[in-house]
């Protein structure tokens, strides 16, 4: 359950070696070793986040779970949620990809679509049910800025950005009425290892920062945050800038 | 209302669930039979802080609707009362027979059932008991479906009382009342100026009266920290009132003047408004012996505002209530000093000392200081809290399940060492867990 004071017992994380993710259900920790059921493709790397968050006390679950087979999604969440109620939910899989590749290659274009968009709605339909059975919790999406306004230099991903934005943000009022919060979070660029090689934009963050923006989300019932906060403002005066001068700004 | 988003008194972790009137034993048995997956569990005013009345996917039996006072015996103090009567309610009947309730908490508006689950106490507990003491028996609804009238030769009343309704429903109760001769109190009220003197004072000649409680100021810092107000009363006789209340001694004497609307924002209460209330409460009651005083003025003054727990705004509060033995009265002043540090305003704090428990696994008073603090939600109050659990734990003491809503299963199991034994006669009443409830779930307290 989640308390009072908005410490939840258990984490799902869809994407279970993502950073960010990984960040958040570790910030969450620090108050209070939780259960942590962590959904991923068995790698090496998901052996040491759960090692990492067993020294933290968490008792750690692992859900074998791969974003391009939408057709088992429904399954994987039925047996994320086999050990008991999950409070809090992230659905923190996605791709960067190559943007010159994405809209020259269909294949590349397709896979970006698919587990950005297609398999985001899959988990987000199976999640919405779960919880609302549960009667509450709370399910946090990570969008992109780069959904906001779609730039030439990474067009693909903002456009299953902008796709899965816009159904996280319906599905905040469609699971209001049965007690369920949905958070959306559009970070800017943060350092990671999705972002390694690249040059950083203005407003550029952490993993661990995010985190924070998302704890104190979920701790307030907040429906969509920004990481960082100013971008909320850059973007709503980026989104209304004209298109010849839009595409000559350096973002 | 199906699909209905409840929670409790301090405005907090809101969950949806099915909720289900109940105005009779068909009502009752039906819903027990239509129980899903996710359990049941009764309800009455909602005066819970947390989470005991919630259940999150399941069903909230709502208990109001049985409201039923069967019968009052002014002889013996007798009467026979449906759960979901109130104590408000049951006090405006008994009073003209010369009847009043031992028990009372901080409010008049919980119910019968809410009381025996919570096994509730009050500033009398020095010499009463708590609620269950007084109950002579029950008649409980088990998951099944059948009734069982249960007597304190039972262990399952025992598990019942102070057990937050997961052994099952009660649906009626004989009580056993206290006769008066009036509706008022004589109070002697003392002003002192720091806590250490407020405990020592507090420490000698409770037992001369009926009621006592001391509250004090969390605010203000340096040699008159936890400066306050030891309050101590009898009940009135006859010969005591003044001519012009000697006409209806026994008249109900509780006005509401008003009810808070739900407008304000969150941070209403602040250190500087923190410190103001404080000031006014602490001068608004200087030392004077002997003083007559009706219900609302001694047990309830926060009952004059209705609604009153809207005044923290929509972030919710909570109160943090815990007991220590009386040799660690110490714990009392480290955790004033602690919140202090942390920054957190507390405005009305409430110190009791409490007389022997009851044989009730889960009950909450033993012998020992009891401290109430309410604190509004905001940053840094889970870490402080879970400090302060430490505090209390390594002392020996224990939290209130009825003000609980934030703390570990673990702090449950140190604080209750007989939580097992409660268990097992629980699980032999509902062997397939069919009474569960979010603080249930939250702190693991069935299987």
């Amino acid at each position: 359950m989640i308390d009072a004071v908005g410490n939840p017992q258990s984490v799902l994380l869809m994407g279970g070696t993502s950073e960010i993710g990984l960040a958040v259900v570790e910030a969450f920790a620090t108050d209070r070793p939780l259960r942590v059921v962590l959904a991923a493709r068995a790698s090496e790397r998901l052996d040491v986040a759960k090692v990492r968050l067993e020294k933290l006390g968490c008792a750690v679950e692992t859900v074998e779970f791969d974003a391009r087979a939408v057709e088992t999604h429904s399954d994987v969440v039925r047996s994320a949620f086999a050990h008991g109620d999950i409070d809090v939910a992230l659905v923190a899989f996605g791709l960067l990809g190559d943007n010159e590749q994405a809209w020259t290659d269909v294949d590349a274009a397709v896979e970006l679509a698919q587990v950005n968009y297609t398999a985001a709605v899959a988990v987000g339909v199976a999640l919405g049910k779960k919880l609302s059975e549960q009667g509450f919790g709370s399910l946090v999406a990570f969008s992109s800025v780069a959904g906001e306004r779609a730039r030439r230099s990474n067009f693909v991903y903002g456009s299953t950005k902008a796709g899965m934005d816009a159904f996280y943000s319906g599905l905040t009022e469609a699971l209001r009425p049965e007690g369920v919060h949905v958070t959306v979070v559009r970070p800017g660029f943060v350092h990671t290892r999705m972002t390694e090689g690249l040059k950083p934009a203005p407003l550029s963050t952490t993993p661990e920062a995010v985190a924070a923006i998302v704890v104190d989300a979920v701790r307030n019932r907040r429906e969509l945050v920004w990481a960082p906060g100013p971008l909320r403002f850059v973007m709503s005066a980026l989104r209304h800038v004209p298109r010849p001068l839009f595409r000559r700004l350096p973002v | 209302m199906p699909n209905t988003s409840l929670r409790g008194w301090g405005r907090t972790a809101p969950t949806r669930a099915n909720v289900v009137p109940v105005r009779s034993a068909a009502d009752l048995t039906g819903a027990l039979a239509a129980a899903g997956p996710r359990g049941v569990i009764a309800r009455g005013l909602g005066r819970s802080y947390g989470d005991p009345a919630q259940n999150a996917g399941g069903t909230v039996l709502d208990m109001t609707g049985l409201d039923r006072i069967h019968s009052v015996d002014a002889e013996s103090g007798r009467v026979v009362v449906d759960a979901g009567v109130s104590l408000d309610t049951l006090m405006r009947a008994a009073l003209p027979f010369g009847l009043w309730l031992p028990v009372l908490p901080g409010t008049r508006q919980v119910t019968v059932g809410g009381a025996i689950g919570a096994d509730i106490h009050g500033k009398a507990h020095h010499v009463v008991g708590s609620f269950g003491n007084h109950v002579e028996s029950l008649d409980l609804v088990t998951a099944d479906g059948r009734a069982h009238t249960l007597t304190p030769d039972d262990e399952l009343f025992w598990a019942t009382v102070g057990g937050m309704g997961l052994t099952g429903v009660v649906v009626k109760a004989v009580l056993v009342l206290h006769h008066v001769e009036t509706a008022y109190f004589r109070v002697d009220t003392e002003q002192i100026d720091n806590l250490d003197d407020l405990m020592a004072r507090q420490s000698v000649g409770d037992e001369e009266y009926a009621e006592t409680v001391s509250w004090f100021d969390a605010v203000t810092t340096g040699p008159h920290m936890g400066r306050g107000l030891l309050m101590r009363a009898n009940h009135a006789t006859l010969d005591d009132l003044p001519p012009k209340l000697r006409r209806h001694p026994l008249r109900f004497d509780a006005p509401q003047l008003l009810t808070v609307p739900d407008v304000f924002p969150p941070g209403l209460l602040n250190r500087a408004t923190g410190r103001l209330f404080s000031e006014v409460w602490y001068r608004k009651s200087p030392t004077k012996l002997g003083a007559i005083q009706n219900i609302t003025q001694f047990l309830h003054p926060l009952d004059i505002i209705g609604e009153w727990n809207r005044g923290y705004g929509p972030r919710g509060f909570l109160q943090y209530q815990f007991v220590v033995p009386l040799e660690r009265g110490d714990v009392v002043r480290s955790v004033l000093e602690e919140m202090v540090r942390a920054k957190q305003v507390s405005a009305l704090n409430v110190l009791k000392r409490f007389g022997e428990g009851n044989r009730a696994p889960l009950s909450f008073p033993k012998p020992g200081w009891t401290l109430c603090v309410d604190i509004p939600v905001g940053g840094g109050l889970g870490p402080l809290c879970d400090a302060l659990d430490e505090l209390v734990l390594d002392a020996g003491g224990r939290h209130y399940l009825a003000k609980e809503s934030r703390t570990t299963p673990e702090a449950i199991r140190r604080g209750y060492p007989r939580l097992d034994e409660w268990r097992k006669v629980r699980d032999a009443a509902d062997p397939t867990g069919v009474f569960t409830s979010d603080m249930s779930r939250r702190l693991e307290l069935t299987s």
